[in-house]
């Protein structure tokens, strides 16, 4: 089967690729280029392990297809930190001991900094309902909460 | 070396304290490397061919059409892993788990496996397999398993532990028993008695990260494995006896494990991925799918629990009762006698009897989960207790208090407790704001107390300290949830340096001696200890350094707050030195300075621990929320506080899902109908409440510093919490784990009713 060539961003650098029609971004990340930040829980869409930005909007990264990336921007766990210097959630969630395993802080990360980005001073309720497309089976979710509201609080004052 | 391991009762400088994890930055940066992160030159994908039966004789399987697909490079089956166990029947069971031999024993089981080029032609390739199978009787549910006219899984055992050998085969594997004193006599001075049956669903583990490995036979008969796990140095051995190779010449290196639970102590496709790289002669990395993990690994036992307890009309219990049939998938397993060793644990009785029957059943072979087998057991006798009390007209809390183990109790599967904790947990949450608060309509408070025992076992660390003064800290206990951290608190603790001069890391088989797993709560009691001991090697030697330096006996130094201090007044000249200038000096004072231990870590404390928990049920709906929860429990010592309240809330969480909602669903047809984690749903964030955490330390006297393991009994009190809380909301008991919104609506429809 031919492969699509695709043109894209990733992390704010020029990326091109070529990939089956039917290869997930998902895949494309992990097996062509080497970013495996992203995890693989379930392959549908369900635990959020996976999730990347796609020109600004959340999305799971195993329901998007490599080819759907042409032109756009992608933004994934790799691009989160500025050199050495840590994105304040990433900060917050190594001083909360907001992971256990580790194998959901990808996701969730990328998910609280779309969250923050949409809405800078949610509530414990909107933090709770914006993080449950994002699966955590270590930690019962309250030091991820506790991580997000304290960088939420840094950022407001940056 | 003779190592002390006796509590000794010191003051922290760091244990105690709650620094940043080693492997923490990597884990927030995507860089952390787990079971499907690694890759190999020439590696190819393997993937597993399931039976969609539940029961089933494999009378062929025809792979030569698979075989012949371009960029296939191996399809294996049974045959290409001849059984080696030699009698042995546990390994013939995990052997035949990984791949069926001669029947398919559950919706899922492995049949055959291919590597490929990549994974569209190794998908390809699985549908190109062609298998004959003859479609059998299942049965599925523990207790129609247990009867007579029951399909039988396996024709050639015989229930064990009967007082005569039964003449039929039967899918009970085993009985056990355990207690003392006479129930008879003790319900016979009771004033009430409580008597009821209860029944739990199973669940799986649930970690986020499927299984992954990546394994590589080279030529000349050596390997290397890849793979997450909670125990790769039995990993190595199983996989090592299976496939008729010599331990040493399988290095298996754990990768960051993405949860395990207890779920990573079993190998699966780790025999057969090696088994495909020794036939294609390339590396083949396998991963399970989702739905692979839920019809093939974990799950936890489903089970079905009799519970009798009487006492006097002053509280005392009297006598206590019970019978458990736990299923164990289609192997024979020891479930329900963990069961029966825990379900009284918690109490101080003068008559107790408890019997376990092991039950198989046409579903994936049971593995461990998070203090397994407890849970359901703590469910069942929990409510009773709180059943009773009510009959008593006494307060739960009370009644417990009353009847709680102490120091000196024979406990109910019989060892004689050391000091304990769970009358301080029974204190604590009697005097917990969260008793006091008020409920509205439609909630309801619940409590319960949970036992696990802990386990300890073999261990073995390295400790080298680097000419410029840092510390190596190798150790061969998996990191399931922060143990690095806790582990370079004690050798910084030890050794008298700061925290940021340690680096803890998971070494590989070929790199240190044998280890245990990480499971019954042992990875930090137990690398603690290695830990401690190896530190003391070290600092013999540190000793020696400088009493050699200073040309003095090694007897007049010793070590403080990292240094070495030449004891006298004789010595007043003789400045102290620092690990730093020992270590910049070691070249020229006799080579590098490290050390090591090995040794079993007996005295696991047992741990206990009581939660309280409120729930507001939606009557219309029978939906159920926890609004408020909060656990206590004993640490022994809390190393690292913030990853014991980690494992506190975890566990804790865990137990909430199952109580309400996590449940596997088989049709008639003996296939699982929800393996997916949209149709098995866990808890997620907008699920659950802040779990609060109240950690209390009652020093283990078998730990130098007092450790227990705190991992797994935060699991073991949630069900019964909730249960308790659910049934003091709607009035009605309930008896059936999960308490979904259908069963509550049952419930609140039988009460109706009559």
């Amino acid at each position: 089967m031919a492969g699509v060539a695709v043109s894209t961003t990733i992390n704010g650098d020029a990326v091109e690729y070529l990939c089956q029609p039917d290869e997930t971004l998902l895949d494309v990340l992990r097996d062509r280029l080497g970013l495996t930040g992203a995890k693989e829980g379930c392959g549908t869409g369900d635990c959020g392990a996976c999730s990347v930005i796609v020109d600004g909007r959340l999305v799971c990264s195993c329901l998007v297809l490599g080819a759907e990336a042409e032109g756009r921007k992608v933004e994934t766990i790799e691009g989160m930190a500025h050199g050495d210097q840590l994105h304040p959630l990433q900060q917050k969630f190594l001083e909360h001991a907001a992971l256990q395993c580790g194998i959901c802080t990808p996701g969730f990360l990328i998910a609280a900094k779309d969250l923050l980005a949409k809405n800078p001073s949610p509530t414990e309720e909107e933090i709770r309902f914006g993080l449950a497309g994002n699966l955590c089976r270590c930690t019962g979710y309250d030091k991820i909460v506790r991580a997000v509201q304290d960088a939420a609080i840094v950022m407001k004052g940056a | 070396m003779n190592f002390d391991p006796r509590f000794s009762g010191r003051k922290f400088s760091s244990v105690g304290t709650r620094p940043i994890r080693p492997d923490g930055v990597d884990k927030v940066t995507g860089r952390a490397r787990y079971g499907a992160d690694f890759n190999m030159a020439g590696q190819l994908v393997g993937r597993v061919l399931r039976s969609p039966h539940a029961h089933a004789v494999i009378k062929s399987v025809d792979t030569s059409k698979a075989e012949k697909l371009a960029g296939v490079k191996a399809v294996i089956t049974a045959k290409d892993l001849p059984d080696l166990t030699d009698g042995d029947t546990a390994m013939y069971d995990i052997l035949d788990n990984s791949m069926a031999r001669k029947k398919a024993l559950y919706d899922g089981h492995a049949v055959a496996a291919v590597a490929a080029i990549d994974a569209r032609t190794a998908r390809q390739a699985l549908k190109l397999i062609e298998v004959d199978y003859e479609v059998l009787p299942h049965v599925t549910d523990v207790d129609e398993a247990a009867q007579h006219h029951a399909p039988l899984i396996d024709d050639t055992i015989y229930t064990e532990g009967l007082e005569e050998k039964p003449a039929k085969p039967s899918n009970v594997t085993k009985r056990t028993q355990f207690g003392h004193g006479d129930v008879h006599s003790g319900f016979a001075k009771a004033d009430f008695i409580v008597e009821r049956s209860f029944k739990t669903e199973q669940t799986h583990q649930g970690y986020i990260e499927p299984h992954a490995c990546v394994a590589s036979v080279n030529a000349d008969g050596t390997a290397d494995l890849w793979v997450c796990t909670q125990g790769h140095f039995v990993y190595r051995q199983h996989c090592a006896q299976l496939l008729g190779m010599e331990a040493s010449k399988l290095r298996v290196t754990s990768s960051e494990i993405g949860g395990g639970f207890g779920g990573k102590t079993h190998v699966w496709a780790e025999p057969v991925a090696l088994a495909l790289s020794r036939k294609a002669g390339r590396p083949v990395k396998l991963v399970m799918t989702r739905d692979e993990v839920f019809r093939a690994s974990g799950p936890t036992s489903a089970t079905s629990i009799d519970v009798k307890i009487g006492a006097r009309k002053d509280g005392t219990i009297t006598a206590a009762e019970a019978t458990l049939r736990y299923s164990c998938g289609p192997y024979a397993g020891s479930w329900a006698e963990i069961g029966a060793m825990t379900a009284f644990a918690c109490y101080k009785l003068e008559n107790v009897k408890t019997v376990g029957y092991e039950v198989l059943v046409n579903r994936p072979k049971t593995a461990a989960y998070r203090a397994p087998s407890a849970p359901m057991a703590a469910f069942a006798v929990e409510s009773v207790v709180d059943e009773l009390a009510k009959e008593l007209g006494m307060d739960a809390v009370d009644f417990r208090i009353r009847n709680a183990a102490q120091e000196g109790t024979r406990s109910s599967y019989g060892p004689v407790y050391g000091p304990i904790g769970i009358g301080p947990t029974l204190e604590a949450v009697k005097n917990h704001p969260h008793m006091k608060a008020p409920l509205k309509a439609n909630q309801g408070r619940g409590m319960a107390c949970g036992f696990w025992f802990n386990f300890g076992g073999q261990t073995c660390t390295d400790l080298n300290i680097g000419m410029d003064g840092s510390v190596s800290l190798a150790v061969g206990t998996v990191d399931v949830g922060g143990s690095r951290a806790s582990l370079s608190l004690v050798a910084a603790e030890e050794l008298g340096i700061d925290y940021s001069q340690v680096k803890a890391i998971v070494a590989d088989t070929s790199s240190l001696g044998y280890n245990d797993m990480t499971d019954g709560s042992r990875g930090t009691f137990s690398s603690s200890m290695a830990t401690i001991s190896a530190a003391r090697n070290a600092i013999l030697i540190l000793r020696e350094r400088a009493a050699q330096t200073w040309d003095i006996p090694v007897d007049d130094v010793v070590w403080e707050k990292g240094h070495a201090i030449a004891k006298g007044e004789k010595y007043g000249n003789l400045s102290p030195l620092s690990l730093k200038d020992i270590a910049a000096a070691s070249g020229k004072t006799g080579g590098p300075i490290a050390g090591h231990s090995e040794l079993v870590a007996d005295g696991a404390g047992v741990s206990f621990a009581t939660h309280i928990c409120d729930v507001a049920v939606d009557p219309e709906t029978g939906s159920t929320r926890v609004i408020r929860y909060t656990v206590v429990q004993d640490a022994g010592k809390a190393v690292h506080p913030t990853y014991v309240e980690g494992q506190y809330q975890g566990g804790a969480a865990q137990g909430i899902g199952w109580a309400l909602n996590e449940e596997y669903i088989y049709g008639k047809d003996g296939r699982l109908q929800n393996a997916g984690f949209l149709d098995y749903r866990i808890p997620v964030c907008s699920d659950l409440p802040m779990i609060d955490t109240q950690i209390l330390e009652i020093p283990n006297p078998n730990h130098p510093y007092g450790v227990r393991g705190v991992g797994e009994t935060s699991i073991v009190p949630p069900l019964a919490a909730i249960a308790n809380a659910v049934s003091n909301a709607v009035g009605v008991r309930m008896t059936h784990i999960p308490m979904s919104p259908p069963r509550i609506l049952a419930a609140l429809e039988a009460e109706r009713e009559g």
